[in-house]
């Protein structure tokens, strides 16, 4: 029987612990905090799938395509938007409490940039109550937790390029402990944590399983491109979802008067806010006009937050806005099978780049890649292990960061690290956001390396060995400054406009010079950039 | 403004003295954790209420920091019932544990279209976030550690009452032991929830069901309205 290790629990991790535990494999799945308490839980609007005649496939793989701007990959599109209607009936299957239409028929939603209402929904809580059934699901078959667990490194044979399994922190214990798989699937979620308090993101979206495949020699693709949500609250970046504005919401400017499309895709819609806030100082987002009943019934969890943090009540009043960080369309670069550039090194859902949101997501389209693909990652390393078993191999990957653990320690700590963090997060709000030029994005990358010749005068201030979130937050800044450099270098190299990623200083598409894949990597600890197509 | 936050090295409260105004819990700890003492341990993570990882308890009653505005003088301790890691982190494996005794997942289901009033049925249960102030703020569990609890009999009901389900006598026969009768119907459960759930309601419910399936309150008591007393428990 495989064995197949899982970092990371939110909803791309419990399907494929599902279909692997399916496939028949022994199942672990490492995570840092409980399954339920995942990003997966954030997420609101839907999950995209045709399910009936006034709706087809074809306008669901146009739709995608047409937003992905050149970077989707046309196959993998396809199959996604195929397998939807079934992804959709397997959710209903295991019991995830789908809102319902006049016909009980599970119920659907425009959101943006798509041309017919597709998005299948459980009130707002469409995540929330994904995430829990999935969990539900993976105590029933027996699938093996372990909670508590931050990963430090992927264990890489170097001459096969092999992966035998990852090493943690047990966060209770201080230790650290090593996990040996024949298949290993990060599942480890997105960055959008490195744009601190200017994201929508759980605190926990720090790029973990990012940072050390690239460590790890793994390649990465397009992470530069990060989405931008058009609404969140103005001074808590909290979402308000694409829903509200689905279901007939209007974005209005300083004056109050309308000036966008409010369903065109994320990416046109962000910056078209983001130009009105720099002429008339802000953008509100008004769903008065919807009604007390339609708000309480399809959008409770909107008025409860703009309530709890704007003060305000979106019944009665106008919800203050503005763009924030939401979603990496970046992540490891994965063929067909959810294979990473390391054998035996899967990756699925956000942290991967399957290559079917290309340049910007469409609304919808994540939930349903992440049960798409999540599926057939499970598969896929549950029958690659079985083929080819990891061989038991001595490696020092271990020690090396049992030494790492304890020697950051005896950081010196004559530089907060915290405030280089809240920094980061500004300079890249600011430099690395929804406007970028190269004068600026220089700017950030001076800042990062001098960031990263600085790391060994910050360290944790808590010395404790017992559960030590300090030293927790510590290693995530540092696989934020990681992750930061090829974001940066990314956004460099890429002298044009196109989706999420948009040059005043080139703002046109070339499809000629950049119409390929960004792809990244470390060798030897150089970070190497290149157009692949 | 001062907060006064329990710390596990001393077993003491350490006072805080914080200049914030207007903003969560959550905010003023992560001020001091980032500011001013490095060593104070939390959860945390979406910071908007959904994802349960905040739940502490503030002057004895369970909060989820991100949705609570704190005042001045504020006392904050973790939650009751399990076992403290450090400072407000409490051991949660209680939720995976009394999940799998109460069976709580949808075991086979017909695929059939369900009226909008019908699924509304288990709306409410499945907003559970798992926080598990209500488990917290439970009384059985002084005299019964192996109560299956507010949080997972919530869930056991989701799964029964859910309209797609098909059969669930499995899952009423797991709450019969250390299950629905050992709930004295306090009802503390039910004001401390921030998704607005009342568990003492859906053990009720589930207590009829178990009634019209034949089964029986093993200790006697009358099956539902019990009162206050804890004639229900066994021991």
């Amino acid at each position: 029987m495989a064995k197949v290790l899982i970092i990371g629990s939110g909803g791309a991790g419990l399907v494929s612990a599902l279909s692997a535990k399916e496939s028949g494999a022994e199942v672990i799945v490492a995570s840092k905090t409980l399954p339920t308490r995942s990003q997966t839980s954030m997420a609101q609007g839907g999950m995209n799938a045709v399910l009936a005649s006034d709706d087809s496939i074809e306008s669901h793989i146009a739709d995608t395509l047409r937003s992905s701007a050149g970077l989707g990959d046309e196959a993998r599109i396809t199959q996604m938007c195929e397998k939807a209607p079934e992804a959709v009936r397997w959710c209903n299957t295991i019991g995830l409490p789908f809102s319902r239409n006049e016909r009980g028929e599970i119920a659907r939603r425009r959101l943006g940039g798509a041309s017919a209402p597709r998005a299948c929904y459980a009130q707002d809580y469409t995540g929330l109550k994904l995430l829990h059934t999935l969990f539900d699901q993976c105590l029933k078959a027996g699938v093996e937790f372990r909670n508590d667990r931050f990963l430090l490194n992927l264990i890489v044979n170097q001459e096969t390029n092999r992966v035998l399994g990852a090493t943690f922190l047990h966060i209770e214990s201080g230790e650290v402990e090593e996990i040996r798989a024949d298949s290993v699937i990060l599942a480890t979620g997105g960055y959008g944590a490195l744009y601190g308090k200017h994201s929508t993101n759980s605190v926990q979206a720090t790029g973990d399983g990012l940072a050390a495949a690239v460590r790890a020699g793994v390649k990465l693709a397009d992470m530069e491109f990060i989405q931008f949500h058009p609404t969140a609250l103005k001074s808590s970046s909290i979402l308000i979802s694409e829903s509200a504005r689905g279901a007939g919401g209007y974005l209005l400017n300083g004056n109050r008067e309308r000036f966008t499309d409010e369903l065109a895709p994320r990416d046109v819609v962000a910056r078209a806010i983001h130009e009105e806030m720099s002429k008339s100082g802000a953008v509100y987002l008004d769903i008065r006009h919807l009604g007390e009943k339609f708000i309480d019934h399809e959008l409770p969890q909107e008025r409860k937050l703009a309530k709890l943090y704007e003060g305000i009540d979106p019944v009665h009043e106008l919800i203050p806005i503005k763009p924030s960080a939401h979603y990496s369309m970046g992540g490891i670069e994965v063929n067909e099978q959810c294979m990473s550039s390391v054998s035996g090194l899967f990756a699925v859902g956000e942290c991967a780049n399957h290559k079917t949101h290309g340049a910007n997501r469409l609304g919808g389209n994540s939930l349903l890649e992440l049960i798409v693909y999540g599926r057939e990652c499970g598969k896929n390393a549950a029958e690659y292990g079985n083929k080819y078993p990891v061989p038991v191999l001595d490696n020092t990957q271990s020690i090396k960061d049992t030494n790492f653990v304890r020697g950051v320690m005896y950081f010196t700590n004559q530089i907060d690290f915290y405030q280089k963090q809240e920094m980061l997060a500004n300079i890249f709000y600011n430099n690395v956001g929804l406007v970028r030029d190269d004068m600026g994005l220089k700017a950030v990358l001076g800042a990062i390396r001098q960031m990263q010749k600085e790391l060994s005068f910050m360290g944790p201030r808590d010395k404790s060995k017992i559960c030590n979130t300090n030293l927790v937050e510590f290693i995530e800044f540092g696989n934020k400054i990681e992750l930061a450099e090829i974001i940066v270098v990314s956004a460099i190299s890429r002298v044009e406009s196109r989706g999420a990623h948009y040059r005043s200083d080139a703002p046109e598409r070339n499809d000629r010079m950049f119409g390929a894949h960004t792809i990244t990597w470390k060798e030897d600890g150089v970070l190497c950039a290149d157009f692949i197509q | 403004m001062e907060i006064k936050i329990k710390r596990s090295h001393s077993e003491e409260v350490q006072t805080y003295n914080v200049e914030l105004e207007n903003v969560t819990l959550l905010t003023v700890l992560n001020h001091i954790k980032t500011k001013i003492d490095s060593t104070l341990t939390y959860a945390h993570g979406c910071r908007s209420g959904v994802c349960g990882s905040c739940a502490v308890r503030v002057n004895g009653r369970e909060q989820l920091m991100c949705e609570y505005k704190p005042s001045e003088g504020d006392t904050v301790e973790p939650l009751r019932n399990s076992r403290v890691i450090r400072d407000l982190v409490v051991d949660s494996s209680s939720i995976e544990r009394f999940d799998r005794a109460g069976l709580t997942w949808r075991e086979k289901a017909k695929e059939d279209t369900v009226s909008a009033e019908e699924m509304g049925r288990i709306e409410r249960q499945s907003d559970c976030i798992l926080c598990t102030s209500c488990f917290s703020a439970c009384p059985v569990y002084t005299v019964n550690p192996d109560f299956i609890g507010p949080f997972a009999l919530t869930r056991v009901w989701r799964y029964v009452n859910d309209p797609r389900e098909e059969n669930s006598d499995a899952k009423i026969a797991a709450i019969q032991i250390n299950g629905i009768w050992d709930c004295t119907l306090c009802g503390e459960c039910v004001p401390v929830c921030p998704s607005g759930i009342a568990p003492k309601q859906d053990i009720e419910m589930l207590r009829m069901k178990s009634a019209m399936m034949g089964y029986q309150d093993p200790n006697g008591a009358i099956a539902f309205g019990g009162g206050l007393d804890f004639g229900g428990v066994s021991f």
